[in-house]
């Protein structure tokens, strides 16, 4: 294969990041840096060009950067996966960012590791070091090495992704990865399985799967979308949803983030990956891209000229619900 | 004056319904947030023709169906609706032109994700009801009250405390 490795990418990143960066052209980089831990990254801000060689690109990049994107002043370059830069594609639409203060450097992305497969896969032991060898993930401990496929620790979302190649880049550093199309067959196959439960099924997995959450709100801040002044969890007057871990509180929480995303999530996943505790978000939100998909036929974040779903309307909508 | 409908004594005396078992059976209380410019001259008429239907439902007048906050409904089944019922104009009747055309794809939304969540599919409801449509109010909440005494009282979303 002529495909570019990882470290190339990067090495390409950092250079691009240095130049935009000595040549004034933006004021600040987001990207990545090594984290703390082992196969962990973390969201750096890069404001001199000599800084550039921290900025890191593998498959453990899991963040949306476009989270910090609102927060900051000036002229911003951004390191967007492909999912990551529809969810610019939806902060633009909304106008709530100008693109003339933009630099999206879009990454062809593989999809990134999950965290939790990773530690399913470690079990009780302690990961010292790993490394991203290629296809394969060369673990190490205190005393024992081991290797699995990449592919085998990957997120499920990025295991059905159409959109590994950024639609919206100023630069893409890596080729186009082919095979964007594939696993759209089977794209909703997790929906299609809840829908498939009768009510009092669903009710129990939902009841118990959200009963779960802390209301750390990890997934509110984790999300590019939530950009709401004050949170309706945050409201007091009136006070929509109670500040208590009743599972009925907790799954107003939970469905109500869900609508008010709805059209406008791109199914990144920032929010799951988030989540302290492990909760199946992608479900509700999956659940709306594919009744939008069905019923209005839109896609957040592919054209940013189409109006949002539910800014706009059909007088044929499909009203089969309404008595 | 002889008047068709009930006497005003029997309508006084009419236990008012309490959500939860009791001892002369159960009565589900409906929430229903009409508009204020169809389906809520729609229930008048159907008043002040005297068509009969139950009496199980509380009205909320809002100005349009597009005024719905989706967590107007989910409030009401957490603080004691066993079922909520939203209607609106006719698409096309809209007071403010194209408000119940938005909230239709807003509503469809809601009910889709209460019930992919396992709420059960009788409690919420949605109808397009008209200032002349007297008759079809009637049969509407009675069709409802029928739906939702068929499940029983809200358990789902319900508040504890």
């Amino acid at each position: 294969m002529r495909m570019e490795t990882v470290a190339e990418v990067e090495t390409k990143l950092r250079e691009l990041a240095g130049v935009l960066l000595a040549e004034g052209k933006v004021d600040v980089v987001i990207g990545y840096e090594r984290g703390t831990l082992p196969l962990r990254t973390t969201p750096c801000f890069i404001r001199e060009a000599e800084a550039a060689g921290k900025l890191v690109w593998d498959a453990t990049c899991e963040h949306n950067l476009a989270r910090y994107l609102r927060s900051q002043r000036g002229r911003v370059a951004i390191v967007a996966k492909g999912c990551d830069a529809r969810a610019i594609t939806v902060l633009l639409s909304e106008r709530q960012l100008a693109r003339d203060q933009l630099f999206i450097i879009g990454v062809a992305c593989q999809g990134v590791v999950d965290r939790r497969k990773v530690q399913a896969y470690l079990a009780d032991r302690e990961l010292q070091q790993a490394t991203l060898a290629g296809a394969q993930v060369v673990f190490g401990g205190e005393g024992w090495q081991e290797s699995l496929p990449l592919k085998e620790l990957l997120w499920d979302g990025c295991l059905t992704c159409r959109q590994h190649t950024p639609l919206l880049y100023d630069a893409l550093i890596g080729e186009p990865l082919a095979g964007d199309s594939e696993g759209a067959l089977e794209e909703y196959a997790d929906v299609a399985a809840l829908e498939a439960m009768t009510a009092d099924e669903r009710w129990a997995h939902f009841s118990s799967e959200l009963s779960r959450c802390l209301r750390c709100y990890a997934c509110r801040q984790a999300c590019p979308l939530c950009y709401c002044p004050e949170c309706f969890v945050d409201q007091t007057q009136p006070a929509w949803c109670g500040k208590t871990d009743e599972t009925t509180d907790l799954i107003t929480f939970h469905i109500v983030r869900a609508l008010h995303s709805a059209g406008r999530c791109a199914d990144c996943g920032a929010c799951s990956r988030a989540c302290p505790v492990g909760i199946d978000l992608r479900s509700l939100n999956r659940k709306l891209i594919k009744d939008i998909k069905q019923w209005y036929g839109y896609e957040a974040g592919l054209d940013p000229d189409a109006l949002a779903p539910l800014a706009t309307f059909r007088p044929d909508d499909p009203q089969e619900f309404i008595e | 004056m002889a008047l068709a409908g009930p006497e005003p004594e029997s309508i006084a005396s009419q236990p008012e319904p309490v959500s939860g078992p009791s001892q002369g059976g159960w009565e589900p209380t409906i929430v229903a947030f009409l508009c204020n410019w169809c389906s809520y001259a729609g229930a008048d008429l159907a008043g002040i023709s005297r068509i009969q239907y139950p009496a199980n439902v509380r009205i909320i007048r809002v100005p349009c169906s597009g005024r719905i906050n989706p967590l107007f409904i989910i409030k009401a089944l957490q603080t004691g609706a066993d079922g909520v019922l939203v209607s609106g104009c006719h698409p096309g009747d809209c007071h403010y032109i194209s408000g119940n055309y938005y909230a239709r794809r807003r509503f469809a939304l809601l009910k889709s994700l209460l019930e992919f969540v396992g709420l059960e599919p009788g409690r919420v409801h949605f109808a397009w009801v008209s200032a002349a449509e007297g008759e079809k109010f009637a049969s509407l909440i009675s069709g409802v009250v029928q739906e939702v005494k068929a499940l029983g009282p809200a358990e789902r979303l319900v508040k504890v405390s």
